[in-house]
């Protein structure tokens, strides 16, 4: 392993198709050592296809680079010996209990001592007392713990998780996060998949793909700037009425209601100004010029993706 | 989490007999999962023993108390001392004695009898006479093996019971003429012959279901996804999915074995430490050729059915219901390439012959080439990626 670079994850070009369909293409990203990197974007984008290209259980059609310092496309047994990976889909045994399933994982890995191994993860995770029922029978939020258990028994350097928080309360989600930063604070790269806002917001970078396309990448303030959006919030009355009204007006790139309110997005300035100038003094309504949220960006980012590759 | 705030227990990693730990850790998790699978579990001890009572007692193919009727149409002394002769040999019973053509022919169509002797009218003249008369025999067609064999000992019978009983000093030939009304079939197995094939068969079978459903199973509950990320070589997973059931394999040939002695007096001529010996192979070859099933198969539906594809051949061309020997050259060769072939040689060789390792050096041979052919096979199409 290179020890000089501070990069963990460096791909360039990275192509894959399946049946004729490209589900990752060209795809470039750099991921520094010892931080959290989120990915994000629509279902079926090809995030689970990035990831498992990284950590070796596909191999890319075209592209290269490293994972940890190792050829992504010759060194896959090596990174296996110091990735973890958490599948979208639970992939433990459902049949064996939870002590049995990380005893397994730590004997596959070589552990001298797997019962032990096993016994110091289960109290780390918070999990005795349950440590012979079997993983079938745990809730989401234990599955999804037990999971993660698993995948950093073997103290990997890089952990790759697909969508680790789907399905799983707000608390448990909370908790989850608060463990991926105490990873990361020991040196651990993560790169983590998701849906949501608030959890893109809680890594160090993150990337926006659609289509297999990677849109926007950086941290998230950098990705705010770079969409050179801007956002007017409005409260009122009947903004039903306003939503109709506004779309599709020159300038006019997004609206979108949050909450009580609605976002009049655009990137050409001085168009979406002239278009929403009727309806700023109108009576009832109070207009508001924000920066966008992350949101605001990936759904401009994924409807206008939509347009160039659909 | 509350482990945030814990300092994380460090585990050291040797890498020395990884090879070992590592198929040792599969082997372990498989067990539990056997031990797990009720269903599983009641299989291997139900199969062996639910198939081994039904075919060993349905496919009985020597005759005993056959129940029989006789339709005599004359009351000589010749004739009764043919029924009498017949009774003897324990192979028939006469439940009816009848005088007409239509009771005799409806005892049969109703399957009160499975077998009936016909007298003719005149039989003891024409006898005496040397006209060669016919001795009419009707089968149930319907269980054609254990008919077929109660016609094929007929003919034995009668001329051993006529010596006794009318002539002093052998007959230079059969004074008369056994006419059979039912379809022939040559197969002259009994149970001495099927105890023995069966711990082949039920092998096959068992064998090749459990490896073959392995692989597609972890493939369909998604946790092959997780098991291919973690650095576990192809030939480390076949190990430790192979291994659990080969001592499956032998409770269930000790099963077996252990009841066509107890049950069916079957002996065991030969040793038992070679019979055990060759078993293994046998049943590691099975569940190579399982295995390799469940690397070429998509879900475990296509799994049984290709076992069963597999296994029919074996049941048909291996000389289990047919010899082998009667087989055209192309079903021969293609019974050599099946385990089962050599096995039923071997087993029957040591349990009814007594044979040692010299006598049976080639079929050990073949098995054990099979073997490594699946395994290479299984090895070189077990996907590493998802790809």
């Amino acid at each position: 392993m290179n020890g000089d670079s501070g990069i963990a994850i460096d791909v360039k070009g990275l192509t894959k198709s399946f049946g004729g369909r490209e589900v990752v293409h060209d795809l470039s990203m750099q991921v520094k050592r010892g931080s959290i990197y989120g990915f994000l974007g629509p279902n079926g984008s090809g995030k689970t296809t990035t990831i498992r290209i990284l950590c070796g259980l596909l191999t890319p059609d075209s592209g290269e680079g490293t994972c940890l310092g190792y050829d992504i496309r010759r060194d896959a047994e090596k990174i296996k010996r110091q990735v973890g990976y958490m599948t979208q889909r639970f992939s433990l045994y459902q049949d064996l209990s939870v002590r049995e399933n990380l005893e397994f994982v730590a004997r596959l890995y070589g552990l001298t001592d797997a019962r032990g191994a096993a016994r110091d993860m289960i109290k780390r995770l918070g999990l005795s007392g349950r440590e012979e029922q079997l993983a079938g029978e745990l809730s989401g939020g234990w599955k999804q713990r037990l999971a993660l258990g698993a995948c950093t028994l073997p103290s990997p350097k890089l952990l790759l998780l697909d969508e680790p928080t789907a399905g799983v309360d707000p608390k448990a989600r909370r908790d989850f996060w608060n463990e991926i930063h105490a990873l990361a604070a020991d040196g651990l790269t993560v790169l983590v998949s998701t849906h949501y806002m608030d959890e893109a917001e809680r890594c160090h970078e993150i990337a926006y793909i659609a289509y297999g396309h990677l849109l926007a990448h950086g941290t998230v303030e950098e990705v705010i700037a770079k969409s050179a959006l801007t956002t007017y919030t409005v409260t009122g009355e009947n903004l039903n009425g306003l939503t109709a009204a506004l779309t599709g007006k020159p300038g006019v790139d997004m609206v979108a209601p949050f909450g009580t309110s609605l976002h009049v997005s655009g990137r050409d300035v001085a168009a979406l100004e002239a278009s929403i100038a009727p309806w700023r003094d109108k009576g009832g309504l109070h207009w508001h010029k924000s920066s966008p949220s992350l949101e605001d960006v990936f759904i401009e980012l994924m409807s206008r993706s939509r347009d160039n590759f659909q | 989490m509350s482990a945030a705030d814990q300092p994380a227990p460090t585990h050291e990693i040797r890498e020395r007999f990884g090879f070992w730990k590592r198929s040792y850790a599969m082997l372990i998790k498989e067990f539990i999962q056997l031990r797990r699978d009720r269903v599983s579990f009641a299989m291997i001890v139900m199969l062996p023993v639910m198939q081994l009572l039904l075919f060993g007692y349905a496919i009985n193919t020597t005759p005993h108390r056959l129940p029989s009727a006789v339709l005599l149409q004359e009351d000589s002394d010749l004739a009764r001392s043919i029924l009498k002769a017949l009774e003897n040999t324990a192979y028939f019973r006469f439940l009816y004695e009848v005088h007409d053509v239509d009771d005799f022919d409806n005892l049969l169509k109703s399957g009160k009898v499975l077998f009936g002797v016909e007298i003719p009218r005149g039989f003891e003249r024409a006898v005496r006479r040397g006209d060669k008369p016919a001795l009419l025999v009707a089968a149930d067609a319907t269980d054609p093996v254990a008919a077929s064999s109660a016609i094929g000992s007929l003919g034995m019978v009668v001329q051993t019971a006529l010596k006794h009983d009318l002539y002093i000093g052998d007959p230079p030939e059969m004074p008369f003429e056994i006419r059979a009304h039912a379809r022939y079939n040559p197969a002259a197995a009994s149970s001495l012959n099927i105890v023995p094939g069966l711990v082949g068969t039920i092998l096959t079978m068992t064998m090749l279901i459990f490896t073959a459903l392995s692989v597609t199973r972890e493939v369909e509950r998604g946790t092959m996804e997780s098991l291919l990320s973690m650095p576990i070589k192809p030939v480390e997973v076949m190990f430790g999915k192979i291994i659990p059931y080969v001592l499956v394999g032998f409770v269930q040939a000790f099963l077996i074995i252990g009841i066509g002695v107890g049950l069916f007096g079957v002996p065991v001529l030969g040793n038992l430490f070679l019979l055990a010996l060759l078993s293994t192979l046998f049943i590691t070859t099975n569940l190579s050729i399982g295995y390799t099933i469940s690397t070429l198969v998509q879900n475990q539906l296509q799994a049984m059915q290709m076992s069963m594809m597999f296994f029919l051949p074996s049941i048909l061309l291996s000389g289990f219901m047919f010899p082998f020997a009667g087989m055209p050259a192309w079903a021969q060769y293609v019974g050599e390439a099946l385990p089962l072939t050599h096995y039923l040689r071997i087993v029957r060789a040591i349990m009814l012959k007594g044979a040692t390792m010299e006598n049976l050096r080639f079929d050990a041979l073949a098995l054990a080439a099979l073997m490594l052919i699946a395994m290479t096979i299984a090895v070189t199409r077990f996907r590493r990626t998802l790809d």
